[in-house]
């Protein structure tokens, strides 16, 4: 068994698309219509045969009250690896990102926490493990 | 009074208060992975949440919601009762 698929809930695929694509840098895999919705999976350019991410739609009316609990704690349900965090943490506010966490240096791992505009909190972590 | 010494009595709370002056205006997930990772304080994100009412109620724990998101942040005023009912003079000797 391996993990091939995590998905995470936004409110607007449209909008998602374009932040994960355009600000974040990952690449579409698939976009298939699915009725009112679609089917969108993304990879990264560092993985393009790695697991894919699919941009969920939040409609069941469980997903909103829990990502609001989530984003007022400040809880990220999803997180990336990246290799140099500073510089990343740079880039993405120098777009306009939101951090609700600047890199924090937890000894093993240095990680930030930024808004992905589609009512998720998202991780990204520099590992010094290997 | 009470509930400022009450407060700063337990070592998780004055856990808490240091890592807010070391960056002020966290998040409860923040602070939770600050006193897990630099502390090795394993407690619950609830039993934090509990140690922040307490900080809070005395009045060294200011909450903020900006938009969506909650932020802790530092306030030490409460302490300056402290040191006015305690004036921090040294200890002169009558001898000298």
């Amino acid at each position: 068994m391996r993990i091939n698929l995590s998905s995470i809930p936004v409110d607007d695929q449209e909008r998602a698309l374009q932040f994960y694509t355009e600000t974040l840098g990952f690449k579409k895999k698939h976009d298939i219509p699915m009725g009112k919705h679609r089917w969108i999976t993304l990879v990264s350019p560092e993985d393009p045969d790695g697991p894919e991410l699919c941009l969920e739609p939040d409609e069941h009316p469980a997903v909103k009250p829990f990502k609001t609990a989530l984003v007022e704690d400040g809880i990220p349900f999803t997180s990336f690896a990246v290799k140099d965090i500073a510089a990343e943490h740079k880039r993405l506010e120098s777009l306009g990102v939101r951090f609700t966490q600047p890199p924090v240096d937890y000894g093993p791992v240095t990680a930030a926490v930024f808004d992905d505009t589609c009512g998720n909190l998202i991780q990204i972590a520099e590992g010094r493990m290997g | 009074m009470d509930e400022l010494y009450r407060a700063i009595a337990d070592p998780t709370r004055r856990a808490i208060l240091d890592e807010l002056v070391d960056r002020d205006g966290q998040s409860l997930f923040e602070l939770c992975g600050r006193l897990t990772m630099k502390h090795g304080i394993g407690s619950s994100r609830q039993a934090i949440s509990q140690h922040l009412e307490v900080l809070e109620s005395a009045g060294l724990v200011i909450v903020e919601r900006e938009g969506r998101y909650k932020f802790h942040w530092f306030n030490g005023e409460p302490l300056s009762a402290i040191s006015e009912r305690w004036p921090a003079h040294a200890h002169r000797s009558a001898e000298s």
